[in-house]
């Protein structure tokens, strides 16, 4: 098809060159947003599969006169929690682990006998059961006055936000970009017919159908859509190893722990494809609506 | 003879006596203007029977072209009815008219070749739009042009070629695909005498084999010569000018000494 014999000189035309560099950089951004678009819902996956299935009960330390009230509250607290349909698990950490957790941040004043520790109980949820978290905490604030319950889905839901936003903008981009390719097809498609209009005029004369005529810019459309779509595939590959490289030296987990798997690199191997579609689809609407107005 | 084509003068049925009712082309009260400007044809009523060889004449900016480009299809009417093949075209969907402009072959004024395409690719054209395979037009192409002696040039570009080859591959192009109307727009206007002579001898090959004819020239000299019917235009009118030479009367009949396509006495005339 892209060799057939065309009856219109499309390939002495300037945007003939000028098309296949322009589409080369549309599917390059558009392959690296649509990358980054598959990174962020990875990593979202991959934050959501690693914190629903867990949350963390915090008890107040007791008071000193009250030498057992911590460990009776933390038994309370467990005997809420192991009752609740869906807690798999639930394992109250030792005072000494919860000083090892706050080390970090309160250095040997951790140790000091004075200072009211929390502590915490770590709960392993199945995720598909739809705890009712709300209820639990209710349940817990009853059992154990000034417990509390961390889902972690506050400081998640912040950054899951933040990530829908950024990939709002992505595929924003995208959609820029396939508008962009639209509005320059239509353009050199309407320059190569008034280009043309000569030859378009002799072959309406002599009988030629309107499709007959679009099928010539629409494959040569498809034509240089696709070759300039391989190069700006094959631009990305460098760039995409690179970004992984730095992300992998800088510690961005995000990034360097994400990879793309065999469904998403077909999908991104196929923008080629699409964006050289959309060149020809456009191109042949854009002949066939030209040509409509001839008598 | 002379008489007026103008339903006014001479009543809408005048021409129904005068050609063969099987009408290949059918004008009815036809007027056109381009923009707002005047009408440079004026309720043109005319019939052209199948078969029939008329000359178009008239003075430049008299409207020849206009009137050929009304009976090929490249424009409307302002106003009437331009009918083609018994098909009014004002009437007929838009996707069914590339069957009818097949049936038409048409020598423009300049030419029109596609001068990127050779010779050969320019004579195949109507065939290729009309979806005939390449191992069946190969041969047709390369006879007809054989025919046109320009055997030797099949793969050449038209700026490449003389004045007279262009012409010849132009006339390839709008015969090869057999049409039962042949429209010539000043087709001599850009070759000397001889060769305008052997353009017309060509033409009336084809009309012997029942190709209707219409050559729009304004060499006079040519029209007396060979005494066909001539129609004049002039002042946005049309007016018929019959011969007397019943010899030339009969070559417009439908039906005339039946010859094959590429016969090589036709070569006699190039």
């Amino acid at each position: 098809m892209f060799f057939r014999r065309t009856d219109i000189a499309l390939d002495q035309d300037a945007h003939a060159r000028f098309l296949p560099v322009l589409i080369a950089f549309m599917v390059y951004l558009a392959i690296l947003a649509v990358a980054g678009i598959m990174l962020l819902q990875h990593s979202m996956d991959r934050w959501n599969r690693g914190i629903s299935g867990t949350m963390t009960v915090q008890i107040m330390s007791a008071s000193k006169s009250d030498a057992g009230g911590t460990d009776r509250a933390i038994n309370d607290a467990l005997g809420v929690l192991m009752a609740t349909p869906g807690v798999l698990n639930a394992v109250a950490l030792s005072e000494d682990g919860t000083l090892d957790l706050l080390r970090p941040w309160l250095g040997d004043l951790a140790g000091q006998a004075d200072l009211p520790i929390p502590r915490l109980i770590d709960v392993v949820v199945d995720p598909e059961a739809g705890v009712d978290t709300q209820a639990l905490a209710a349940r817990l604030a009853v059992a154990v006055p000034g417990s509390s319950l961390d889902d972690h889905r506050v400081w998640l839901d912040r950054l899951v936000r933040l990530l829908r936003t950024i990939e709002i903008i992505a595929m924003g981009v995208v959609a820029v970009i396939g508008l962009v390719t639209v509005g320059t097809v239509v353009f050199t498609t309407r320059t190569g017919l008034a280009l043309h209009s000569e030859a378009i005029q002799v072959l309406h004369l002599i009988g030629a159908q309107d499709t007959y005529i679009a099928r010539q810019f629409a494959g040569r459309a498809l034509w240089l859509g696709l070759k300039g779509g391989l190069v700006g595939l094959v631009f990305c590959v460098p760039t995409l190893w690179a970004i992984g490289y730095f992300a992998k030296a800088m510690q961005i987990d995000a990034i360097s722990q994400a990879s793309l798997g065999a469904v998403q690199l077909t999908a991104i191997a196929s923008l080629p494809l699409v964006v050289a579609l959309i060149a020809m689809f456009t191109a042949r609407t854009t002949v066939l609506k030209t040509l409509a107005r001839m008598p | 003879m002379s008489l007026l084509l103008n339903p006014k003068t001479y009543g809408p049925n005048f021409l129904m006596s005068e050609f063969n009712t099987n009408n290949i082309v059918r004008f009815e009260n036809v007027g056109l203007r381009y923009g707002f400007g005047p009408e440079v044809l004026q309720d043109i009523y005319f019939e052209l029977a199948a078969g029939s060889f008329h000359f178009l004449t008239g003075a430049s900016g008299a409207g020849k072209s206009s009137l050929m480009k009304l009976m090929y299809l490249a424009m409307r009417p302002s106003r009437g009815t331009v009918s083609l093949f018994g098909r009014d075209i004002a009437t007929t969907p838009r996707s069914e008219l590339p069957a009818l402009r097949r049936r038409v072959g048409v020598v423009f004024q300049e030419f029109r070749l596609l001068n990127h395409l050779s010779a050969f690719d320019n004579v195949a054209l109507p065939l290729r739009v009309a979806g005939v395979r390449e191992s069946e037009l190969k041969g047709q192409v390369e006879e007809l042009l054989a025919w046109v002696d320009l055997k030797n040039h099949m793969k050449a570009r038209p700026p490449t070629l003389s004045g007279g080859q262009q012409q010849r591959v132009a006339i390839a192009r709008a015969v090869i695909a057999r049409p039962r109307l042949l429209l010539a727009d000043e087709p001599t206007g850009n070759v000397d005498d001889r060769m305008a002579y052997r353009l017309v001898h060509l033409f009336e090959e084809l009309n012997r084999l029942g190709t209707t004819v219409v050559i729009a020239t304004h060499n006079q000299q040519l029209v007396d010569r060979l005494g066909h019917p001539e129609i004049r235009l002039s002042g946005g009118q049309l007016r018929l000018l019959e011969r007397s030479d019943k010899t030339r009367q009969s070559k417009i009949k439908p039906g005339g000494r039946p010859i094959a396509p590429f016969d090589p006495e036709v070569l006699d005339y190039l």
